[in-house]
């Protein structure tokens, strides 16, 4: 919990507001309680010039009466202390509390301290001078003082007591306190609110961030790490929503990305891993195979030799020798899949090899009432292949279908036909070349085996290599280039640094900008830019390329594959025929259509019936 | 305490050895036998031998390391290997790694004697080749520009990019009179280092020819087929036996030895 970014970023966010709302709340206090004194001063102030001015008249004609009920009637007012008139030898002579007047005040005290600090007394001050706040005890409420100085006038010295000499300046001092007790309590109230208003702001930023932290960071955080535990688990079909268009969107989106590349090369390895096992166990089986063949072959051939004599037993021992050196051949022939020999090809006639194969399983097959129906195509041209290895991949077909029919009786149907295909994922770019006619390919990349295309990319201010797939469609590109969105992607020639970018065309499929390459004699390649999107093509191959293909089909009406099970029949050793099978059978086709550069492709559906068809160029696609 | 030997089989299996052993003594030659290349090699130190054929497959040293083990010792005895592990790859390692021949398991009887009959013969060739003087030679060298694989077949480059293939004079040398040439059909796709034709002898001996270069056949040398002397009157130019169109030269020419550089 503690270590959480959401919670490390709400505590970051709080501790900055609690500072900013602090200090905010700080000066403010300050300020509003400035003002609030300041107002309180004019106020007191002016009460005292308000007394001053209204007992003037009063004291030029002596008539303490008067100024003793001004003085009294002011002092009773709420918030109003004391009103005090001392004379210049700091006598009270006035006062609202009665108790006090004819009290002497010392010159040190708070009242006469501002002007009587110094030795000669001052006779002006300013009003921030003649104001004092103190307390008159510890725990009593504030108190603002104002002395407010009676000049000497010429109606003074004028006035018939003549109680004033004309060079006498200062007459003496009003006196005024007043309680800060309201003040104070609305600056405390104001302080109060501002921290109610701090601690919410707080809690309600501190609130939004989580939520929002939560929404857009840590829940897809999690949805990630739960994705890369099921990669970690090996489940590699396992994809994240990427939906989002943030960075985390993005993080996601190229998550997805690897591991897809990932699933694809683990499919890959998994299927080399098995080839390499096979060729260990083709490898292992032949040595100690042919060892003890050798034996028969030798034995059996120099019998034949030293039996001329004997037609009968020459007989015999040449089945001996004519099986020894067929067991020969398969074993070769299974040491030749193993490492994916190069198949023996001849032109021929497929129909006639499909016979010669019905022909090893015919027998079988009518024991078990299983009919067999040919639908051949009379029109299919020759086609260079090996004969051998294609009447054997008939033959596993045929057993496989003779075996998932049963002993109950069934159909087979194997039939014939030519197609026409595109060169869509087959077709292989051998020349590219820039605008100005550089040469594109690099023999030193290459994918799948084949010399790559390379290109200098640009994106997102990064500057790279991208290695494209020379197979028209199959997508398999290399890029050796950080970007951050895919669809921004620029191709230049890595020799002049030209855009290979085609203006003014769009991707059909996603809008994105459009790559263009030369192919000598074969029109203009072109492709999407975008890497997510898959989007290619070659109008002259397209046109011109459209390759025929045999095909052959053969459907039984068997038990069928469960769905679960389509995608392994093809991998070395598994079976479903227990001791019955070596599950090597559909290996071995697989092997060797891919020899061929065909196809070939499973249907089934569970008591139905299973269809295998096999797809053969007409004409080598050859691949220097 | 030297005995002489005819032939020296090496192999971990006593029932090739026990093959070996039998096929050769009823052509009248004399074998030995040791069950590991080790013990091969100790014989060879006490006995003489004229011809080896080891396994490549054996525990301690293999078929491989026995040849460079011979090499270093610096014995002249020919060997051929042979082993049940018959891929194209041994075959082509065999001859690169100084064997005269190469025998797939399991062989027949033929294929034996006439492999063990070119192996004696060539061993002699070259034993008179060393004790006579250089200027004689006893056979014709193959000529410049020229392709050799092992010491038996010949490929050369063609202006069009294709390849005539043919046999070695030495080779000729140490087979009896041909009777009868059987090649493979035009189109066929032949493999470098397996059989691509077989050539029949007056001995009654049938020799399998190892192709130098894999592809596929263009042309059969007609000629050779109407006139059998052609081949032995000019084995490297009038005497081809294929045209074909390469595979792989590039990679493949590097199991070939270039005939300007001729070690034999």
């Amino acid at each position: 919990m503690l270590r959480k970014i959401g919670f490390k970023l709400t505590l970051g966010v709080g501790i900055t507001t609690i500072i900013i709302i602090g200090v905010y709340a700080y000066f403010n206090i300050q300020s509003q309680s400035e003002v609030l004194l300041a107002e309180v001063e004019r106020h007191a102030n002016q009460l005292s010039e308000t007394i001053k001015k209204s007992t003037h008249f009063d004291m030029l004609a002596n008539r303490r009466e008067g100024i003793y009920h001004i003085i009294n009637t002011i002092g009773k007012e709420p918030g109003i202390q004391e009103v005090r008139v001392l004379n210049k030898a700091g006598e009270i002579i006035y006062s609202a509390r009665e108790e006090d007047i004819g009290r002497m005040l010392n010159k040190k005290s708070e009242s006469c301290y501002a002007c009587h600090a110094a030795d000669e007394p001052l006779e002006r001050l300013s009003i921030n001078e003649r104001t004092r706040i103190y307390k008159p005890h510890p725990d009593s409420a504030r108190v603002l003082g104002i002395i407010n100085p009676i000049y000497n006038e010429t109606s003074c010295w004028e006035a018939a007591c003549h109680a004033h000499p004309e060079e006498q300046s200062v007459l003496g001092v009003l006196d005024i306190t007043m309680s800060l007790k309201d003040a104070d309590m609305q600056i405390k109230r104001s302080e109060i609110n501002i921290l109610i208003f701090a601690i919410i702001a707080m809690a309600a930023i501190s609130f939004i961030i989580g939520f929002f932290i939560n929404r857009w960071v840590d829940n897809p955080v999690k949805e990630m790490v739960k994705a890369t535990q099921h990669i970690a688990r090996g489940n590699l079909n396992y994809s994240l929503k990427d939906h989002r268009s943030d960075e985390l969107g993005l993080l996601a989106k190229s998550f997805n990305i690897m591991t897809q590349k990932l699933a694809e090369a683990r499919l890959q390895l998994f299927q080399s891993d098995k080839m390499a096992s096979l060729g260990r166990l083709a490898a292992g089986v032949a040595h100690e195979i042919n060892n003890p063949l050798t034996g028969v072959l030798t034995y059996s051939s120099f019998l034949l030799k030293r039996t001329k004599d004997n037609p009968e037993i020459q007989e015999d021992l040449k089945v001996i020798v004519r099986e020894s050196k067929r067991s020969r051949e398969i074993v070769k022939s299974l040491l030749d899949f193993a490492r994916q020999s190069v198949p023996k090809k001849n032109k021929v006639d497929i129909n006639v090899v499909i016979d010669q194969a019905i022909s090893v399983v015919e027998n079988q097959l009518s024991i078990n009432k299983i009919q067999l129906i040919k639908q051949y195509d009379k029109n299919i041209p020759q086609i260079e292949l090996d004969s051998n290895q294609m009447q054997q991949v008939l033959i596993n077909l045929l057993v496989n279908s003779g075996d998932a029919i049963g002993s109950d009786g069934g159909t087979i149907i194997i039939s014939t036909s030519l197609i026409t295909l595109s060169p869509y994922g087959i077709w292989q770019i051998k020349k590219a070349l820039c605008l100005k006619g550089h040469n594109l390919m690099d023999n030193e990349i290459k994918i799948a085996g084949k010399p790559s295309i390379k290109l200098k990319a640009s994106a997102d201010g990064n500057k790279g290599f991208v290695h494209l797939d020379p197979i028209y469609g199959k997508n398999r590109h290399q890029y050796e280039i950080q970007m951050k969105n895919s669809e921004n992607i620029q191709f230049y020639c890595p020799t002049c640094d030209r855009s290979l970018i085609r203006e003014g065309k769009k991707c059909p499929k996603c809008d994105s900008p459009v790559y263009s390459l030369e192919i000598p004699s074969q029109g203009n390649f072109e492709g999407c830019t975008n890497i997510g999107c898959n989007w290619q093509k070659w109008d002259e191959v397209d046109k011109a390329g459209q390759k025929k293909y045999v095909e052959i089909k053969v459907k039984d009406t068997g038990c069928g594959i469960a769905e679960e099970n389509l995608n392994k029949i093809f991998d070395p050793f598994y079976t479903t025929k227990g001791q019955k099978g070596n599950g090597l059978g559909l290996a071995v086709t697989w092997g060797i259509i891919d020899n061929h550069d065909g196809t070939i492709k499973v249907e089934s559906k569970v008591r139905k019936g299973t269809t295998f068809t096999i797809q053969l160029p007409i004409e080598q696609i050859r691949i220097s | 305490m030297s005995k002489q030997f005819d032939i020296l089989a090496i192999d971990d299996e006593q029932v090739i050895i026990d093959s070996i052993a039998k096929l050769c003594s009823a052509e009248g030659w004399k074998v030995d036998a040791a069950l590991d290349a080790t013990a091969g090699l100790k014989k060879m130190d006490r006995n003489q031998y004229s011809l080896i054929i080891c396994d490549i497959m054996m525990p301690d040293l293999d078929g491989f390391q026995f040849l460079a083990e011979t090499q270093s010792r610096n014995i002249q005895t020919p060997v051929i290997i042979t082993t049940g592990y018959s891929t194209v790859e041994n075959a082509v390692k065999s001859l690169n790694s100084g064997a005269i021949d190469y025998l797939a398991k399991p062989f027949t009887v033929e294929e034996l004697v006439s492999i063990v009959q070119r192996g004696l013969n060539y061993g002699k060739i070259m034993e008179s080749f060393s004790n006579a003087n250089r200027d004689s030679m006893p056979y014709v060298p193959c000529p410049p520009r020229y392709y050799q694989f092992g010491y038996s077949t010949w490929a050369s480059i063609e202006e069009d990019g294709s390849l005539r293939i043919g046999v070695t004079d030495l080779f000729l040398e140490t087979i009896s009179k041909i009777t009868q040439i059987e090649l493979f059909n035009p189109e066929t796709e032949i493999v470098q280092g397996n059989v691509c034709a077989h050539i029949e002898t007056d001995d009654q001996l049938i020799h399998s020819i190892l192709s130098p270069i894999s592809g596929r056949i263009i042309r059969q040398n007609q000629s050779i087929l109407n006139n059998r002397n052609l081949m032995e009157k000019d084995p490297y130019f009038d005497g081809w036996i294929y045209m074909i169109i390469p595979s792989d030269l590039e990679y493949e020419l590097n199991h070939l030895i270039p005939c300007s550089s001729d070690r034999l």
